[in-house]
């Protein structure tokens, strides 16, 4: 037998993961320990080598590489490694050296796999560490998107150039002249430089040629005449696809640019045409140019070689994601245009929605179409109802023709309890938050990812808000959507060829998206509607999820990567059957996966039990929320 | 171990008598000379020749507490050993003795390794783990920090018991230290301004290799501090080549 040292045994007892050891297993582990001393600069471990042992750093410091030679970790004292290596076919993966003149405590092997298969709180923290691997693979994908990922605010170049409403067009030409822009802001304060210029309008080169001199109007005509007073803008902190995508919409060709609401710069569609790809923009503006359904089933190859082209480009799952939705609502819009040219206009105001993915601009290729109608209070269903069950089906039929199959839970417009008017939509929003339960809120969850595509949107907005409202501190409406959100779950991991279920059993195939994606969707809804967030997109609920710091601190960041990752894995699944010819799925089999996405996949399903585990614990019945 | 002032100020090695440069031919003369059959088997295993180079060297890291400062009258209270390599400390094989001294423990000396009356009451005398601490020496260059102490007071300790002394090849932590730092004294000019001769006492040492601290005057830390320190020592200065007749004496 072997004497103790006790500086070991006290070092040991300082630093997670050892901390949580029971004393004995802390005695046996000390016990287990050698040491090795590397002068500043030597190397430890080389990549490839038989992996004998775990790291700790006692004191120094080191840096872990991968294997193309990049840093991958630095290190100090309490800072452990080589646990990959121990933990896959016992051969060193991230090589090492001594940044500092460092001492280490080595770990036996055999002492380290006990500890890791035997102590689950020991695995799950060295499981820390998996987690910022798979941080670095998802940043290190954004890092090659960097163009695709950017955000508005690297197109502004310049302040936004001003002018006070009082002015005329020939200021607004000269000014637009002097400093060489081709669109002002229009605004009612201009001098008033410390309170916020409410900006009222936008005018443009294509202003002043199409309303003023076209129009044979005199150059004293006041700039208000000419702008435009219905402003569209985008926040600075958006994507600059989602600014394309709102120039498309909109169909104008500068946005201002809105940061904490103060306007720091306007964006030209000739600014963004620098930074994107056109292809999904061909698509959706293809859409609009089709005029029958007939013409709009035949783009369905067009789509999906928009989405392969995507994916063969290293586009995230986010921008793919939108870039889906925005088709997909454009097939909406232009079918709705089209029933209403068969229909004659309806009879009362109404607002076509979208539920659930294409809501939340997470659509991928393959999905269902969820979609509902809302009608105006004056909707009376003995005189309306003909003409808005015809557009639902219209609509519905086409949908299905253009690749968005039934819902095959009924929510559509043609199912007549979603064919309600507003004021019934809010009863039904009030009921199921007021008056919750699991049974209930099983089939209307999907309502709280809801999004106007057309006709009165703005009634949308109110519907939002009125969720937020109503959620936002509501216990046992939280806890009945948190015992829904945990009602799917993710697998446990991979074993050779099969998944290995929660409860041991075997699997050939896994459906990542009831299994990954949409319990990941589903457990951030919960939160951001706890937070009052009325964020659509997933990882915007999430940013206002972590900013509102409900969650342990980089828990946040580790669901955006989760998410990301299994998405992308989805994504990448459907590209590739795209590509054989085969139609594609959600479902995949371990086989056709990497190790190294295997692995991932593994971290990523640890992020999502984990983050359910603390959904649970959070919304608990009865605990103020 | 105790490293008190006047012994640092003695030169290392200065009590070991002459140096040998020969040890396995001086271990084979004392295998024939010893009478204590435990002290013949010890030197009978060998000693690895001089020009072994480093990196082929079994060493082993040892320290002894004592109950006070004087070889004669005092007595050891525990001994630590901790087995190394160049490229490995086995310190999942150290091995550490409690003894029962002749002497008892002076109250001063318990403050200073923590080991108690009580603890020393059930311990063995040395005599009775003789053998056994020996057959982990034996084949080992033994590492320690200030040798001429481990010396004299295990010599005082086997004389009364045995009748006979012991020798080993030590590589001595602090006298590679000396020869660092206390090659030439410091001229009257450094003195005057206030420079003062660098501390090669074990902690001070250690830390200049940014080895970390530890507690010190337990036996088994001690060794393994001692055991870090020529790791750090020979990977700042010496080849793992290089003969370990470079460092023994």
């Amino acid at each position: 037998m072997q004497d103790e040292q006790l500086e070991i045994l006290d070092f040991l007892r300082r630093y997670p993961p050892f901390q949580e050891l029971p004393e004995e297993t802390l005695h046996v582990v000390a016990q287990s320990v050698d040491v090795r001393y590397f002068k500043a600069g030597a190397r430890i471990l080389e990549f490839g080598e038989e992996a004998l042992a775990w790291y700790v750093v006692r004191s120094g410091a080191v840096e872990v590489f991968r294997r193309n030679g990049t840093l991958y970790n630095r290190l100090t004292e309490g800072g452990y490694f080589g646990e990959f290596g121990l933990l896959h076919r016992k051969q060193v993966r991230f090589p090492a050296a001594a940044l500092e003149d460092t001492l280490v405590y080595l770990i036996p092997e055999p002492v380290f796999t006990d500890l890791f298969e035997n102590n689950e709180q020991f695995a799950d923290l060295v499981e820390v560490e998996d987690r910022t691997r798979l941080r670095q693979v998802v940043s290190r994908r954004e890092d090659a998107n960097q163009l695709m990922s950017a955000t508005v605010d690297v197109l502004i170049s310049r302040e936004p150039v001003m002018l006070g409403r009082g002015s005329t067009a020939m200021d607004a030409a000269r000014c637009m002249t002097d400093e060489g822009v081709s669109s002002l802001l229009i605004v009612d304060e201009p001098d008033a430089a410390s309170s916020t210029p409410s900006m009222v309008g936008i005018i443009t080169d294509r202003d002043i040629r199409v309303r003023l001199v076209s129009q044979g109007l005199n150059y004293d005509t006041p700039v208000t005449d000419i702008m435009s007073s219905e402003l569209v803008w985008v926040e600075h902190n958006q994507l600059v696809f989602e600014a394309m995508l709102q120039m498309l919409r909109n169909n104008v060709h500068h946005l201002p640019v809105l940061k904490n609401h103060r306007p720091i710069g306007v964006v030209a569609l000739s600014d963004i045409i620098r930074y994107e790809s056109r292809n999904s923009l061909f698509v959706v503006s293809s859409i609009f140019r089709q005029h029958s359904v007939d013409e709009l089933a035949a783009l369905t190859a067009d789509v999906h070689a928009c989405f392969a082209r995507m994916v063969t480009e290293d586009a995230s799952s986010r921008m793919i994601g939108s870039a889906m939705a925005v088709i997909g609502r454009s097939f909406k819009q232009r079918l709705l245009e089209l029933a209403e040219e068969h229909l004659g206009p309806p009879p009362v105001p109404y607002c076509f929605l979208a539920l659930g993915s294409m809501a939340r601009q997470e659509q991928l290729i393959v999905t269902d179409q969820d979609n509902a109608l809302v009608l105006d209070n004056s909707f009376d269903p003995a005189r309306h109802d003909d003409y808005f069950k015809s557009l639902a089906a219209f609509v519905s039929d086409g949908l299905a023709r253009c690749g968005y199959t039934y819902c095959t839970g009924g929510v559509m417009a043609t199912n007549a309890k979603w064919r309600q008017p507003l004021r019934e939509w809010e009863r039904y929003f009030t009921d199921w938050i007021e008056k919750p339960t699991p049974e209930s809120l099983l089939n209307s969850g999907i309502f709280f990812d809801l999004d106007g595509v057309w006709g009165k949107t703005e009634w949308i907005d109110g519907l939002r808000r009125l969720i937020s409202r109503k959620a936002k501190g509501n216990s046992r409406f939280l806890a009945c959507m948190a015992r829904n959100a945990l009602l799917r779950t993710p697998p446990l991991g991979f074993f050779k060829d099969f998944v290995v279920e929660s409860d041991g059993r075997h699997s050939r195939a896994i459906n990542l998206k009831r299994r990954g994606t949409a319990p990941l969707a589903d457990l951030i809804r919960v939160h951001s509607l706890a937070v009052g967030s009325v964020a659509l997109n997933s990882f915007e609920r999430l940013r206002d999820i972590i900013e509102a710091d409900i969650l342990p601190r980089g828990r946040g960041q580790d669901l955006h990567d989760a998410l990301e990752f299994v998405s992308m894995v989805r994504i990448r699944n459907q590209a590739g059957d795209l590509a054989v010819g085969n139609e594609p799925d959600n479902s995949i089999e371990p086989e056709s996966l990497s190790d190294f996405e295997r692995k991932s996949l593994r971290d990523a399903f640890l992020i999502l039990s984990n983050a359910q585990k603390y959904l649970k614990f959070r919304y608990q019945p009865g605990r103020s929320a | 171990m105790l490293h008190l002032g006047s012994l640092q100020q003695k030169q290392p090695g200065a009590t070991s008598g002459t140096t040998v440069h020969d040890w396995p031919q001086r271990f084979a003369e004392l295998a024939a000379a010893a009478h204590d059959e435990r002290l013949k088997r010890f030197y009978a295993a060998g000693a690895v020749a001089g020009d072994t180079p480093l990196s082929a060297v079994p060493l082993m890291a040892l320290d002894v507490e004592t109950t006070g400062l004087d070889p004669v009258r005092d007595g050891i209270v525990s001994i630590g050993l901790v087995p190394m390599r160049l490229d490995r400390i086995l310190a999942s094989q150290s091995r550490h003795w409690i003894l029962k001294p002749r002497t008892a423990l002076g109250e001063e000396s318990v403050t200073i390794h923590g080991i108690t009356d009580s603890q020393v009451d059930t311990a063995p005398d040395l005599i009775e783990i003789l053998d056994e601490v020996l057959q982990h020496m034996a084949g080992h260059v033994l590492v320690v920090h200030c040798s001429a102490i481990e010396r004299q007071f295990l010599n005082g300790a086997l004389r009364p018991r045995i009748g006979e002394k012991i020798e080993f090849p030590v590589i001595d932590t602090m006298e590679l230290e000396a020869r660092l730092h206390r090659k030439k004294r410091l001229g009257l000019f450094a003195r005057l301004f206030g420079h003062k001769q660098r501390s090669i006492r074990l902690a001070a040492s250690r830390s200049r290799y940014g080895l970390p601290r530890y507690r010190p005057h337990h036996a088994l830390t001690d060794a393994l501090a001692s055991a870090e320190l020529l790791q750090a020592q020979i990977a700042h200065r010496f080849s793992p080549e290089a003969p370990v007749s470079a460092l023994w004496s």
